[in-house]
């Protein structure tokens, strides 16, 4: 790790102002991925600003037909919290699914869709429930937020500060797991919301979290597994690597997908 | 046996210390004024390295020296060696090229160390070492063995023309050939034994300490073999003569080989401490270092056929295979593939003509050495793999197949020089069948069927060799050292006991199993006991720990010492109790004349041996002896392993269902320690076969694997729970009657789980590791 200096602001304020004050720094969450990269010295911020101590970014709560979950949630708080079981299970599920324990309770959900790494699970929710990202400027849409892998609609220095999540009708999430580095291989989050099927991709794609629009047209009409035979992901759209190619990884996402609607059945 | 005897499930010594946070590991030593090392390293796997500019480094803060090859070479330290002559074929011996502690002029893989950065601290020293300016001229790379040698790959070493390190053979070809011709049906495999990385969880370190004022080195290091470590430093390395260079090895955090062998890093410390005025220089090894300079280990190309007769007898066995040595021959590579593989191809069975052919051959990847079971895995993988398919192809039962064969008589000379001492096959192989409910399996699979899953079983009987070795068959062979034992066994003036032994305990539970041996004999309790090992200023020699010999040969040595403390014990007791020498029992901590009631505590012996006041005429006062042992053979562990596995033919996911284990480890001293081996192993072997495997780009020789997110570990939850029982057939060459258990496990278990994938999806091969993607391709044909 190279040298670097590390604030701790206690409000949404003054972290914005630090980064003002200093265009090589960076924001620090539960640093699970960003303290890997400073290690291998990949990258190395001149500041870090931790946003776990700042209010704003704290808490879960239900709001009418919304739960909302502050960015700084570790996922070992959205997998264990009562708000999130009864109103999203599947958002509980996810959390529980994500690293091992030590990651878990470090590692939080502002961090996890502000990276968007491709394999990570909880774009998967964010897309497939078609939630709302506030940041300190703006809200953004799901839709318009992921923009393939590691991208994301967030300009510099703008900070997540909470995520809204409408309450689905039901939902669920299948992941396969990476062998080695256990994010996902294929994550499949399917939602029956009031305005229809949503179905979520993650880990398998080139450009990260994807919908899945043919397998939500077919569950639409008929939301058994069984609709989705004979319908099957581009594998051109698929990643491939050692791990398994694009023909495994596209028949991987249908499996997740059928799974996971089985398990809403 | 006693509640802290031999047999007795005595609870870690040591573990208190490891759980609790208490061991002492080399990165936990920080001597006064310690500088840290920061290795510059091949970014290619083959270049030549046109200049080094060490300028910008050499001035960055906190910076002490920059160190090249040219410097090492300038100060004539010699290269590392490889330790065991093989002779090829036509008698030439093998073509070692020179191995430098710094490369020079060529890099041979990535990683390679180019230069080194020694600084204040260790932060300061990786910022340095990103300033030192390399200019390379990149040169093609070949990493796989299978075309090291063609025609078009890049020349790795001088030396070795065609990158042929040795083409080595062993058993009759004439005989194996004539029973291939004759045979019934002969079956042919072509068998790969993929490549690992170990990965023990402590990394390398090394401290090197030059006292100017006596001229005199030490090395703390994280060393399997801390004796042989400061023999090759002295004698080929030339850092300083034995006597003025201790290497001590304190609390190591596992090894699985890859700690056994001497390493460049450990040079340049002592080397460097010196050239900088004699502080002490600290190199700690983080992960990618471990990917990119531990040593790997397997990595076979094997081509084989296996002759049978009408009665489906084994006839002969002949096999074809490359061995990927690496970029360097490290210190026992050339060993593995030979006389640790190849003299085991007999397996459990009669064969009565085998023939083995190997190339050893350099490629542009890390250097390949003896890794937990070191070719014996190799060897039962092949057979093993060999006799599953035999079977299917014969259309008989896999276990009738291997019974039919086994061999039923001792001692059985095999045609590739081991003699099996001991053994009972059928005897593993019954308790085996009955654990996993052989009978049922049909049932089972139909079961599985019913739920859309594929259910299979995979057979392993496999037989290893331990207790290496006896040292004149050794030397015979080309080993450059003997591999007896020594051991000190100090009974201090309190009846306490100082074990001095020259194996080395990173893992293997040696303070309490060495405890149980002399509480054994003496009755004094294992917290009485200390074992003292790895710093070779208090022990006086050893060959270390590998090859599971620390039982067989190391505790053979402390047998052969403790008689030799109660000889002299007794005879000190005789005199002072007035009784007749041959009358002196020793049991529970006493000392006591048989047939009476006269007795006195061995402690009081201990201090009338010290005091020296009332000793027999012309004894030498003191209570403390040493031994050397030389095992007299190999010793023979064999168990029968079975698999059975569950796909998931959506997805290709192996779910291990129930795995048994049945080995026969002769006398055992601990069954809760010898578990553990067996659990640690199996888990390593199921790594190997279901998710661990070292990928190489070939074009560029980058590792592609060379961290945790894409070499999979086996975790807990990988692994189901282990079913694992023991028969016993004592072992007729060491005091003790047992075989040795640390690497059965890891030798035992591929062949089951591949044997079971291959039963389940019904292809005849499958490559390892089994990873879902590859099955799922195998069962959708696209494989
Ligand atoms: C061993 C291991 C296994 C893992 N397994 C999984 C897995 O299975 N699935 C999975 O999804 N993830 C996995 N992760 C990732 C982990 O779950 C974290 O979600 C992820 O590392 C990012 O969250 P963080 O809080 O640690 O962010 P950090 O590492 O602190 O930050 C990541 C990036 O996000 C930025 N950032 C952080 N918070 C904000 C914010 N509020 N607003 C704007 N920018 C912000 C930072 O500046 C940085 O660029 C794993 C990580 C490890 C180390």
């Amino acid at each position: 790790m190279y040298e670097t200096s590390y604030h701790r602001p206690t409000s949404l304020s003054e972290a914005e102002a630090l980064m003002g004050a200093d265009v090589d720094a960076k924001f620090l969450a539960g640093g699970q991925t960003l303290l890997p990269t400073m290690k291998q010295r990949l990258a190395a911020p001149s500041a870090l600003i931790d946003l776990r101590h700042l209010p704003e970014l704290k808490g879960i709560s239900v709001e009418g037909d919304t739960l909302v979950i502050g960015a700084a949630t570790p996922h070992a708080a959205v997998q264990t919290s009562a708000e999130v079981k009864r109103t999203i299970p599947a958002i509980a599920k996810l959390a529980g699914l994500t690293g091992d324990p030590h990651v878990r309770h470090l590692g939080t959900i502002g961090g996890s869709v502000a990276n968007n790494d491709p394999a990570a699970d909880y774009p998967s929710a964010v897309l497939g429930l078609g939630a709302t990202i506030h940041t300190n400027r703006r809200t953004i849409a799901a839709e318009d937020y992921f923009q393939g892998m590691f991208t994301t609609a967030l300009e510099d220095g703008e900070i997540i500060v909470k995520i809204a999540f409408p309450i689905p009708l039901a939902a669920n999430y299948e992941k396969f797991r990476h062998p080695a580095s256990r994010y996902a291989m294929a994550g499949a989050f399917v939602a029956k919301t009031t305005g229809g099927v949503r179905v979520a991709v993650t880990g398998a794609a080139q450009g990260g979290v994807f919908r899945a629009t043919a397998f939500e047209d077919a569950l639409g009409a008929d939301f058994r597994p069984e609709a989705l035979d004979g319908l099957s992901v581009d594998a051109d759209d698929m990643l491939s690597d050692i791990h398994g190619d694009s023909a495994y990884r596209a028949n991987l996402v249908k499996v997740m997908v059928k799974r996971s609607v089985a398990g809403l059945l | 046996m006693g509640i802290e005897g031999i047999g007795a499930r005595v609870v870690r010594k040591e573990d208190r210390r490891f759980i609790t946070g208490k061991g002492r590991y080399t990165d936990d030593i920080v001597l006064k004024d310690t500088t840290y090392a920061a290795f510059v390293r091949s970014p290619h796997a083959h270049a030549r390295i046109l200049s080094i500019d060490t300028t910008a480094a050499k001035a960055a803060p906190g910076v002490i020296d920059v160190l090249t090859g040219a410097d090492l070479a300038g100060d004539r330290i010699g290269g590392l060696i490889c330790g065991w002559m093989i002779h090829s074929k036509d008698g030439s011996p093998m073509k070692a090229g020179a191995h430098p502690a710094i490369a020079h002029e060529i890099v041979r893989h990535v990683g390679d160390q180019v230069a080194v950065v020694i600084a204040e601290t260790k932060a300061q020293a990786r910022d340095a070492a990103e300033l030192v300016e390399i200019d390379y001229e990149v040169l093609t790379a070949v990493v796989d063995p299978a075309k090291a040698q063609d025609a078009d790959a890049p020349q790795i070493h001088p030396e070795a023309a065609g990158n042929l390190i040795y083409d080595w053979h062993i058993g009759d070809a004439a005989a194996t050939d004539a029973a291939l011709a004759a045979a019934a049906r002969t079956i042919k495999l072509d068998i790969v034994n993929n490549r690992l990385v170990p990965n023990p969880i402590e990394p390398r370190v090394a401290i090197g300490s030059y006292d100017e004022a006596e001229e005199h080195f030490t090395l703390y290091n994280t060393s399997q073999n801390p004796h042989v470590a400061r023999l090759v430093l002295s004698a080929f390395v030339g850092i300083a003569p034995e006597h003025k260079l201790r290497v001590v090895a304190p609390d190591v955090g596992g090894g699985f080989g890859s700690k056994i062998f001497i390493y460049p890093e450990e040079t340049v410390c002592l080397w460097a401490s010196k050239k900088i005025g004699g502080r002490p220089v600290k190199w700690t090894s983080d992960r990618t270092e471990a990917f990119l300079t531990d040593c790997h280990g397997r990595d076979h190309v094997t081509r084989a056929e296996m002759a049978f007769d009408a009665d489906n007898r084994i006839t002969g066995f002949k096999v074809h295979t490359i061995a990927n040595l690496g970029a360097y021959m490290s210190t026992f590579s050339s060993s593995v593939p030979t006389y640790l593989y190849a003299t085991l191809l007999s397996g459990q069975y009669a064969i009565p003509a085998i023939y083995a052919e190997v190339e050893a051959v350099y490629t542009n990847t890390v250097p390949v050495d003896a890794y937990r079971g070191a070719g014996r895995p190799e060897a039962t993988y092949l057979i093993e793999r060999m006799m599953e398919t035999a079977a299917r192809e014969l259309g008989v039962d896999p276990a009738d197949l291997r019974r039919k064969n086994f061999v039923k008589s001792f001692p059985h000379q095999t045609p590739v020089i081991m003699c099996y001492d001991a053994g009972d096959y059928e005897a593993t192989l019954d308790k085996a069948l009955a654990a996993i409910d052989y009978a049922g399996l049909p049932a089972r699979k139909a079961a599985s069927l019913a739920k859309g899953k594929r259910r299979g079983l995979g057979f392993s009987c496999y037989i290893e060799a331990c207790g290496i070795a006896p040292s004149q068959a050794v030397g015979s062979l080309g080993a450059g050292v003997g591999l007896w034992e020594s051991a000190e066994v100090r009974v201090n003036p309190v009846g306490t006991i100082e074990v001095l032994t020259g194996s080395h305990s990173h893992g293997q539970g040696h303070e309490t199993t060495f405890a149980q041996l002399v509480n054994d004999r003496l009755g004094i309790g294992v917290n009485n006991v200390q074992i003292v090992h790895g710093d070779t200023d208090k022990v006086q020699f050893g060959m270390g720990t590998y090859g599971s010999r620390s039982g067989a040969v190391g505790m053979s040595a402390i047998v052969k010492a403790l008689d030799k403390v109660e000889a002299k014990a007794k005879k000190i007791a005789a005199h002072l109790m007035e009784a007749s020498e041959a009358d002196i029992v020793i049991e529970g901590g006493e000392v006591k004349v048989a047939g009476t009631d006269k007795t006195m505590a061995f402690a009081h012996v201990a201090l009338a041996a010290y005091t020296g006041h009332n000793l027999p005429a012309g004894m030498e006062p003191g209570l403390k002896e040493s031994a050397f042992y030389d095992p007299t053979n190999f010793t023979f562990p064999s168990g029968t392993y079975i698999c059975e596995v569950e796909v998931d033919p959506d997805t290709g996911v192996v779910e291990i269902e129930r795995f048994v284990a049945v080995d026969d480890f002769g006398n055992v001293i601990n069954p809760m320690i010898v578990e553990g081996q067996v659990h640690g192993g199996l888990a390593q072997g199921i790594g190997q076969a279901l998710l661990e495997g070292v990928t190489y780009d070939m074009e560029s020789g980058q590792l592609l694997t060379g961290s945790f997110m894409d070499y999979t570990m086996p975790r807990a939850d990988d692994l189901p729970s282990f079913e694992v029982s023991t028969t016993v057939t004592v072992c007729p060459g060491n005091p003790l009657g047992m075989k040795g258990c640390g690497e059965a496990g890891a030798i035992g278990s591929p062949p089951a789980v591949i044997n079971a994938i291959t039963d389940a999806i019904g292809v005849r091969d499958i490559a390892m590791p089994a990873t879902p993607s590859k099955v799922w391709a195998a069962l959708h044909g696209a494989a």
